[in-house]
């Protein structure tokens, strides 16, 4: 290997590598150390939600039917008390081209790489996005190329991921599949520099805005049928792009007292670089190891500005355990027809929990269902679990061990959520900005930036970067 | 299932042209990030790419490939033949149940969980 290929002179050159390939200039957006103009940067950088309608239909992305689950809404009735359980309704997001969500998210960056005449694009993601990504390209004639982790230092693949190896390539995509590390960034990186394709990061303003169509028409739907806004909208939180861009279209349709809350599977005590770790997970994502790092500091990622801001916009954030999530798999096929993978099912597994808490007139949507098959299933999932060590039984959920146990309910009343803390959470953003900035001082103008980046007051974030010995120049609040 | 590091005799032959997968060491251990916990650090990063061979090979030897988006990568031949063998596995007894005891317990709800369509 050449030194110019090593891991540290590639990221050292990482900010050029990422302005040739993402054909965005961030500077002009940038206020100070800490501060810049988000919504500048959504409205110059991204598109408008009738042009990203256009893109979509060009590409037969979105429109989702939205459906109500009448017979597991009757099950949270039955466990609610009297004259609560609110109605449970889902956004079919499989109908999608490559079966998730992100060919949203897919649609709008593929295009964007057209316009501006790149020869192809690339993303590095183990998820469904590199499908959408894959997908997008075979429609708009661009060459792709899908950066992963799949195996362990066995060679053992998470078979979720081997799913998606398989569906990028059944699209005629090139799949790059490497062993655990967060380096799969530095190999994108080495790729963008060899092939000069477009980067398709899931972190871009345009990639954001193409979810803002999800949150509009689930508010529109809704409005439709039921004459009202829903109460809560339960979005899978990981890398905060799904709470970002849902949120933003459900305000710009005017939404504004629709509550969103953001669910993730607790994998707790797993790290997410670990070798050993990497396999005694049953969830690829939708989970914690993405969806506190990512809310606590989001400018973690392959753009120097990232455009998934989840503390933005979450109202709230719940857990639920990988068991729960298995448990309402199976409700979900057996009692309402519909066979969906796991990341949608996480915030069906929430939002049962959460329609507990309202009168039943009132509507709480899933946003979200994802296609599922070999690798994805429970079974599937749960023979891998077993085979790497981990014990799966029935009980009380609360006595699942990420890593070591699963535990499936036996009883519909036992699915509950875990409240996070989402002061805590502000707090953690805060230091994070100080220790990744290293400023001493800021201004009213920076203090305004982290008070609408955290969804808190102004007192709220003084007070907080008090605490970390850094006081505000320039004016009294 | 471990790569054949060395030719011989009886591994796995390919023709130029057969779709095949090669493998590579991108990182070896001690030159990763220095992120990685102390598992990681002691194993090297590796790499598979699938393609079609440029020339004949055998499973275990240097081989080239085009991929699919068009680039040409050399590595170790890992498979002269790929496929997918993920699959759904055994059935699940602790799941086995809950469909069965939540359609009973929606008999017994009020408006019978029978018609869909009165709601």
């Amino acid at each position: 290997m050449t030194a110019s290929s090593s891991y540290t002179s590639v990221m050292a050159r990482r900010a050029d590598i990422m302005r040739k390939a993402l054909g965005l200039e961030y500077e002009s957006f940038v206020r100070s150390e800490v501060a810049f103009d988000y919504e500048g940067m959504m409205r110059d950088a991204g598109y408008t939600l009738d042009k990203v309608r256009e893109i979509q239909r060009q590409t037969g992305v979105g429109n989702t039917p939205l459906l109500e689950l009448k017979n597991i809404t009757q099950l949270v009735r039955r466990t609610s008390k009297k004259g609560y359980g609110a109605k449970l309704c889902v956004k079919d997001e499989s109908c999608n081209p490559s079966g998730s969500f992100k060919d949203r998210r897919a649609s709008v960056s593929v295009y964007h790489a057209q316009k501006l005449g790149y020869p192809g694009v690339l993303a590095a993601t183990s998820g469904n996005y590199g499908a959408a990504v894959a997908s997008q390209a075979a429609m708009r004639n661009l060459k792709c190329i899908i950066v992963q982790e799949v195996f362990d230092s066995r060679r053992v693949g998470q078979p979720e991921i081997v799913e998606k190896t398989r569906k990028c390539e059944a699209f005629g995509a090139e799949v790059v599949q490497l062993t655990v590390g967060p380096e799969l960034f530095y190999v994108a990186l080495l790729l963008l520099e060899e092939t000069n394709f477009f980067n398709a990061s899931l972190y871009s303003p345009f990639g954001i805005s193409g979810v803002e169509t999800l949150g509009y028409e689930l508010v529109e739907q809704v409005r439709e049928r039921y004459g009202k806004d829903p109460a809560y909208v339960v979005v899978t939180h990981a890398g905060g792009g799904n709470v970002t861009g849902t949120a933003r279209g459900a305000l710009k349709a005017g939404a504004r007292n629709s509550v969103i809350i953001g669910a993730s599977v607790d994998l707790s005590g797993l790290h997410m670089a670990s070798d050993h770790d990497f396999n005694r997970k049953s969830f690829t994502t939708g989970h914690t190891g993405f969806g506190v790092p990512f809310a606590t500091w989001p400018d973690r990622t392959d753009v120097p500005r990232n455009a998934a801001r989840p503390l933005r916009y979450l109202d709230r954030y719940v857990t639920v355990t990988q068991g729960d999530v298995f448990y309402v798999t199976e409700v979900l096929a057996q009692l309402e027809g519909l066979e969906r993978g796991p990341a949608g099912n996480t915030s069906l597994a929430a939002a049962i929990a959460l329609a507990r808490e309202l009168p039943e007139d009132e509507i709480v949507v899933v946003q979200e269902t994802e296609y599922t098959g070999a690798g994805k299933h429970p079974q599937a999932q749960l023979d891998f679990a077993r085979r790497n060590g981990v014990e799966v039984r029935t009980g009380d959920p609360a006595e699942n061990v990420p890593g070591k146990v699963i535990v499936i309910p036996e009883a519909f009343s036992q699915l509950r959520v875990t409240e996070v803390d989402l002061d805590r959470m502000r707090r953690s953003y805060l230091r994070n900005a100080v220790r990744r900035t290293g400023v001493q001082q800021v201004t009213p103008e920076d203090i305004e930036f982290l008070s609408e980046d955290v969804k808190a007051t102004p007192e709220f974030v003084v007070n907080g970067l008090g605490e970390l010995g850094v006081n505000v120049v320039g004016q009294e609040l | 299932m471990t790569v054949a590091n060395r030719a011989d005799e009886t591994a796995k032959r390919c023709k130029e042209g057969d779709f095949v997968e090669i493998h590579y060491i991108v990182l070896p251990a001690g030159e990763r990030s220095p992120d990685v916990p102390d598992d990681t650090k002691k194993v090297p990063l590796e790499c598979w790419v699938r393609g079609w061979a440029l020339f004949d090979g055998q499973e275990g030897s240097d081989m080239e490939v085009e991929t699919p988006a068009g680039r040409r990568v050399r590595g170790t031949l890992s498979a002269a033949e790929v496929g997918f063998y993920h699959t759904f596995g055994p059935a699940v007894p602790e799941l086995a149940g809950a469909g069965k005891e939540l359609r009973e317990a929606l008999a017994e709800a009020p408006g019978g969980g029978k018609q869909r369509d009165c709601q």
